[in-house]
């Protein structure tokens, strides 16, 4: 979901960031409590046209399944083997809308907007002790210091590859681990430094 | 003016910095040393990060002890690891973070964001993922986010040190460009050339205080005796 956002003026990227996620958590348990193949075939061909909507090619929808085809193929071939490849189809095409409508709200929105939507959502709970503003701030920053990390990862990979030592797990925990920490203890400063 | 008042700083059990006493009052003043000799602490000492073992930190008359927050309103800092600090996943949103707790309206925030990414050649980058820059693009983005906050005084931590010519160049303009008082602790002398100060660190006391053809001198003869 980082690097997803596609700027736009379309409808969709207008809603706010707070009903698009209720209008996939309410999407997703109709999905699954309308026991109806009419009903996800509708919801279906609805994603498609709100890709459409959004000013999106409908490349776009099929590029939020295709890493996952390879898991779609064996609850397809499960479902065929256990049930009948009708109920397959059903399973997979309930699973296609989550995807695909899941990937449509990170298309058209940008994550600090995403925040501030879960933000605002969060208020009420502000009663029991949750501090909005920290939750949102912890999610921007998992969003980003994932390719952070991943480049540590890397990075310490490399260097032991470089020493001969290949394929160890501990050796690359530990000196990646160490790293982050480091680096943890100099991102609170500059959160600090930056007056929050 | 940034005052520091016989100052001692201790961390985790050891002294890092010894009685030091300077007004800082300079336009450009640069703080030079050997690695280890204190410079990255005193620097957190001048915006509050640290708090001094002994001694007091004095911004515009405000005491770090007392009024950490304020003092980092009026002091930004920029750190040597730019992907330390851009703490948001996209390059405007991260210019914008420090705004949001200011009570600006939106377009009041845009306008500043704006402003500060044209100034630093960002602007056509805003909507890109902040990782995709490249190492110089990113530590203008973290001097962006800084200056966006319109402090008073800017302390750099070894700015350029990661990057290379290229980009130093870029950061090195940069820093020359600023209105305000810049505190720039660096390895590269060629920076500090036309600082009006150069203040030099060894083993947690300050060895020479003077113009930097002076002070560099005494800098590097001290380096080469050692
Ligand atoms: N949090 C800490 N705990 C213990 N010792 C520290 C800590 N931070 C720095 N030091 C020590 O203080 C000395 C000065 O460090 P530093 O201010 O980072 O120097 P410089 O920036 O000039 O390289 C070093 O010997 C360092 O090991
Ligand atoms: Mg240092």
């Amino acid at each position: 979901m980082l690097d997803l956002y596609q700027a736009g003026t379309s409808p969709v990227h207008m809603l706010k960031p707070g009903w698009k996620i209720l209008c996939l958590a309410a999407v997703g348990s109709a999905l699954f409590a309308v026991d109806h193949i009419g009903f996800s075939t509708a919801m279906l061909a609805a994603t498609l046209v709100l890709y459409r909507i959004a000013g999106l090619p409908l490349s776009r929808a099929w590029g939020q399944i295709r890493p996952a085809v390879w898991v779609f193929g064996l609850i397809f071939a499960a479902q065929v083997i256990f049930n009948s490849w009708i109920i397959g189809l059903y399973v997979l095409i309930r699973l296609a809308v989550l995807l695909m409508l899941a990937g449509l709200l990170t298309l058209t929105t940008r994550s600090s907007d995403m925040i501030d939507g879960i933000n605002a959502g969060l208020g009420p709970l502000r009663r029991i002790g949750v501090n909005p503003e920290r939750v949102s701030l912890a999610i921007s920053l998992t969003l980003r210091f994932i390719p952070v990390l991943s480049h540590v990862v890397h990075d310490v990979r490399e260097a032991q590859r470089a020493r001969g030592l290949d394929r160890n797990i501990l050796s690359l925990a530990i000196p990646a681990i160490i790293r982050t920490i480091r680096m943890a203890d100099e991102v609170s400063d500059a959160i600090d430094a930056r007056g929050s | 003016m940034i005052d520091v008042q016989n100052v001692s700083l201790t961390l985790g059990g050891r002294s890092v910095l010894r009685d030091i006493s300077l007004t800082l009052s300079e336009r450009r003043i640069a703080i030079v040393g050997s690695n280890g000799s204190g410079k990255s602490s005193f620097a957190r000492l001048l915006n509050g990060l640290h708090l001094p073992t002994d001694g007091q930190v004095l911004v515009d008359g405000l005491n770090s002890r007392s009024d950490g927050r304020k003092i980092r309103q009026s002091v930004g800092f920029v750190f040597q690891n730019p992907d330390n600090q851009i703490v948001f996943p996209i390059v405007e949103e991260d210019v914008a973070y420090g705004l949001k707790n200011h009570g600006l309206s939106p377009a009041e925030r845009e306008a500043k964001v704006q402003n500060i990414l044209q100034r630093y050649d960002l602007i056509g980058l805003r909507h890109q993922p902040s990782h995709t820059l490249s190492g110089g693009q990113k530590q203008l983005l973290a001097i962006s986010g800084v200056l966006v906050m319109e402090p008073r005084y800017i302390v750099f931590d070894e700015p350029t040190t990661l990057l290379d010519l290229r980009n130093k160049l870029k950061v090195q303009q940069a820093i020359a460009s600023l209105s305000q008082t810049a505190i720039v602790v660096t390895h590269d002398l060629d920076l500090v050339s036309d600082f009006d100060r150069v203040i030099v660190f060894d083993e947690g006391r300050v060895v020479a205080d003077d113009h930097p053809d002076t002070a560099l001198r005494r800098y590097i003869e001290a380096m080469q005796d050692a």
